[in-house]
């Protein structure tokens, strides 16, 4: 199982004739560390590489852009991995700058403006500071926050070790709250000379301000006309959550937009850097909290392949079968409470709530819960179906499901309102949407048929028959078709799946609470229900990570937001807003 | 026509209304607060509402469900407690939350290390119920609990006392596992009485 083959496992630059050194001699050079890929760029030459890659050979969309922080030698890295929308494995390079403050990086948010929300999140949590950038603010932690916290001498406020197990636990494990421990008795720590009481939020909300367009514009008579300013949230039921909004409004038209967030930051990736290995599997069930099944996937999908081990047979169908499911339950609720916001108050978000109920109930008789599964392992799954389960997963998927998926379309899809109320609003064109890094449905329903279960397939998908289902108008009314007809797609596969599944061990090897991986680095990306799961994972051969990066496709497609909404009506924001599906769990990490 | 589509959605939900009033006259007497009237609700053949009217009815949960640890003991003889933790730790090394806090019984006379627990501690605050200290715990000591509803006040910091639960009441929540658990157990001593046999 540890094998020490894993640096001549098949990876993406090895595999492709691209040759990028040839190209840019003496600004790329490969990346040579054990159990790494890609290319070294340059600093200087990263924008030219990054064009060439985008123009030349039509890497298209950047998939995920984040910072390492290679402290022991006072290095910091930035990682962009592109795929090309048309498939095939992607490419990964890097930037490395030393470790000396200020650290910058040129910007590419002009090539791939999808890199937009994720260089801000760099210079957040890493202070690499990106050169170009029109709005490099912080974006997930608050405004006076001090320090950035991913890099590696950063200590959060109860700070034990480096990392779990704590010794404090055992074998002298007297108890002891976190709380006790603070001077405030809570969860807080200030900056030195901070007060809490004094300080009124003013310059960074002014910077927020500024970075929408100006409030007064004249009309073509000279009368001057003031704009409005509008914060949708942090306390509004229409947010999903702890999401804010502050528009821009000329009348009830939309002018400009800018998205708040990290009401919910907690540091996930810190966390995740302090955890073992294994420990991570149950915190990524809190990312996107609807598809906690889709989630362990993408994570163990990335630790595999560091690993080099095979997922026993059986474990794959499972993966599979959960997969599916999740992504069912979670384009019902999409539905459901994409209704809500258009303001048929809970009557369909219920009815698609019954059968998610339904589907929960096989989690919860497979993994233990309904919705924190916790369900995959290195190698397989925790546990198989037990047989009851197994009999009403079947009489879901043949009998229940597609029955009700057609109630579903009988009950919404030509009703009036909705189609007044979707067609043609918050549109995003094809090349507007590649640009803005979207993924999932979204993409799909701007008639671009990129889903990574077809485009590189992973585990077992490229065993089954399915359609990719795609929209060609970009609208609202498109997502919610590519949506539902998903679900059906979803259920093809789910027939299959079923149909084939062998008996068998569940997990490839015996369980373990200590997995040895490899030094190196993996990304492990996945179709989540709402777009592209990455996990961006770098082991050191010790038993934490020493990076571990989430690709959220809540927070990535966020970023056209502002392009889909403007020109709409405020109204129309709240649906829009709806529509890209977000979750604030993974959104916020 | 312009409003068929409202019309036929409508028909959606007439249809789902009446199809409450109808299971209920089918299933008379047996539809609420009966467990075969929860089962056929909670079945793919349901139809119209559904909910469980807890607290008065309660969700079966499935022997898998997971809620936070107790530690378990065997009954011996004169309601003596046989706690089958041996405070080896792997449970607190495993908890990704860092809840679990056990103080390991140390012999006074001779300094050394007594395999029991002299205290233990679950922050059922922070617990987030994975469910991994269940699942890689090598004695079988401790398991996910099916009680979930511990709601208080204050802090729910579990020490010994709140955690000792006996064998039996973890054979009544998961049967199944309990007994295959046991089977293990028996072939093991049956193959280690074997051997020292063999070995005499």
């Amino acid at each position: 199982m540890s094998t020490p083959m894993q640096t001549e496992a098949p990876r993406p630059a090895q595999n492709s004739p691209l040759d990028l050194a040839a190209k840019f001699p003496g600004a790329v050079r490969p990346d040579e560390r054990p159990g790494y890929s890609g290319w070294i760029v340059e600093k200087d030459h990263l924008r030219a590489v990054a064009t060439f890659l985008r123009d030349e050979l039509g890497y298209d969309l950047l998939s995920s852009v984040t910072g390492v922080d290679y402290l022991p030698e006072g290095k910091m890295e930035v990682v962009y991995q592109v795929y090309k929308t048309t498939g095939g494995p992607g490419v990964f390079f890097k930037v490395q700058v030393p470790r000396v403050d200020p650290i910058e990086v040129p910007s590419v948010i002009d090539i791939w403006p999808g890199a937009d929300f994720q260089e801000r999140e760099i210079w957040d949590l890493y202070g690499i500071r990106f050169n170009g950038h029109p709005d490099l603010r912080r974006i997930l932690t608050w405004e006076g926050f001090e320090g950035h916290p991913m890099r590696k001498d950063w200590q959060e406020a109860y700070y034990e070790e480096e990392a779990k197990p704590y010794k404090s636990r055992w074998p002298e494990g007297h108890h002891v709250s976190a709380e006790e421990k603070s001077l405030y008795k809570d969860n807080v720590r200030y900056p030195e000379k901070f007060d809490p009481e004094k300080w009124t939020p003013t310059d960074p909300e002014e910077a927020l301000y500024a970075s929408l367009k100006k409030y007064t514009s004249t009309d073509e008579s000279g009368m001057e006309t003031e704009r409005i300013v509008v914060n949708m949230g942090p306390q509004h039921p229409s947010t999903h959550g702890v999401f804010r909004a502050v528009v821009v409004l000329d009348g009830e038209t939309v002018v400009s937009l800018k998205p708040v967030m990290g009401y919910l930051h907690r540091n996930h990736e810190k966390i995740g850097e302090r955890n073992t290995f294994l420990q991570n599997m149950p915190y990524t069930d809190r990312l996107d909290y609807f598809n906690s099944m889709s989630n362990n996937w993408g994570y163990s999908l990335a630790v595999e392949k560091l690993m080099g081990i095979q997922v026993a047979e059986r474990a794959e169908y499972l993966r599979v079968i959960m997969a599916e499911l999740t992504r069912i339950q979670n384009h019902l609720i999409w539905i459901g409470m994409m209704l809500n916001d258009l303001g048929t108050y809970f009557t369909p978000a219920l009815y698609a709530f019954e059968e998610r109920e339904l589907i929960l109930d096989i989690f919860e008789a497979a993994s233990g819960s309904r919705m924190m599964c916790n369900y995959h392992r290195f190698g397989g799954v925790v546990r198989d179906v037990p047989p009851e389960a197994f009999e009403k997963l079947k009489g879901l998927v043949y009998d229940r499901l597609p029955a009700k998926i057609e109630e579903f379309e009988r009950y919404l899809t030509e009703n009036e309102i909705l189609v007044a109320r979707l067609k043609g609003i918050g549109y995003l064109s094809a090349e507007d949407a590649i640009a803005y890094s979207m993924t999932g449905p979204m993409l799909r329903a701007s008639g671009v048929p990129y889903d990574i279960r077809r485009a590189e397939p992973y585990g077992i998908y490229d065993r089954f028959d399915f359609d990719v289902v795609t929209r060609p108008e970009g609208d609202m009314y498109a997502r919610y078709l590519v949506r539902v007809e998903e679900m059906r797609q979803s259920l093809r596969i789910l027939e299959q799946a079923i149909r084939d599944i062998p008996e068998g061990p569940v997990l490839s090897g015996k369980p373990a609470y200590q997995v040895r991986v490899p030094p190196g680095e993996a990304y492990g990306r996945i179709e989540a229900p709402k777009g592209e799961l990455g996990f961006y994972v770098i082991s050191t051969g010790k038993p934490n990570p020493w990076r571990y990066h989430v690709r959220a496709p809540s927070f990535i497609n966020l970023t056209a937001l502002e392009k889909m909404c403007v020109g709409n009506k405020i109204a129309d924001f709240v649906a829009i807003l709806g529509a890209v599906d977000i979750v604030l769990g993974e959104l916020d990490r | 026509m312009y409003g068929k589509g409202i019309l036929k959605g409508l028909g959606v939900t007439l249809k789902r209304f009446v199809a409450t009033y109808i299971e209920d006259i089918v299933w008379w007497g047996r539809r609420y607060y009966k467990p075969e009237g929860i089962a056929r609700r909670s079945s793919k053949d349901t139809r119209g509402i559904f909910t469980i009217q807890y607290p008065e009815e309660k969700l079966p949960v499935p022997e898998e469900f997971r809620y936070v640890p107790f530690l378990v003991y065997d009954e011996g003889e004169g309601g003596k407690k046989e706690i089958r933790c041996t405070s080896c730790g792997i449970c607190s090394k495993v908890c990704p939350p860092q809840c679990i806090w056990i103080v390991r019984t140390v012999d006074p006379a001779t300094g050394k290390p007594v395999p029991a627990p002299a205290e233990f501690y679950i922050d059922a605050d922070i617990c987030m119920n994975c469910g991994f200290c269940a699942e890689y715990c090598p004695f079988d000591a401790i398991k996910m609990d099916h009680d979930y509803e511990i709601a208080s006040y204050g802090r729910n910091v579990f020490d010994l006392d709140r955690l000792l639960k006996p064998a039996s009441y973890y054979a009544s929540i998961r049967p199944l596992n309990a007994a295959r658990e046991d089977e293990a157990r028996r072939a093991k001593e049956a193959a280690k009485a074997a051997a020292k046999a063999e070995a005499r």
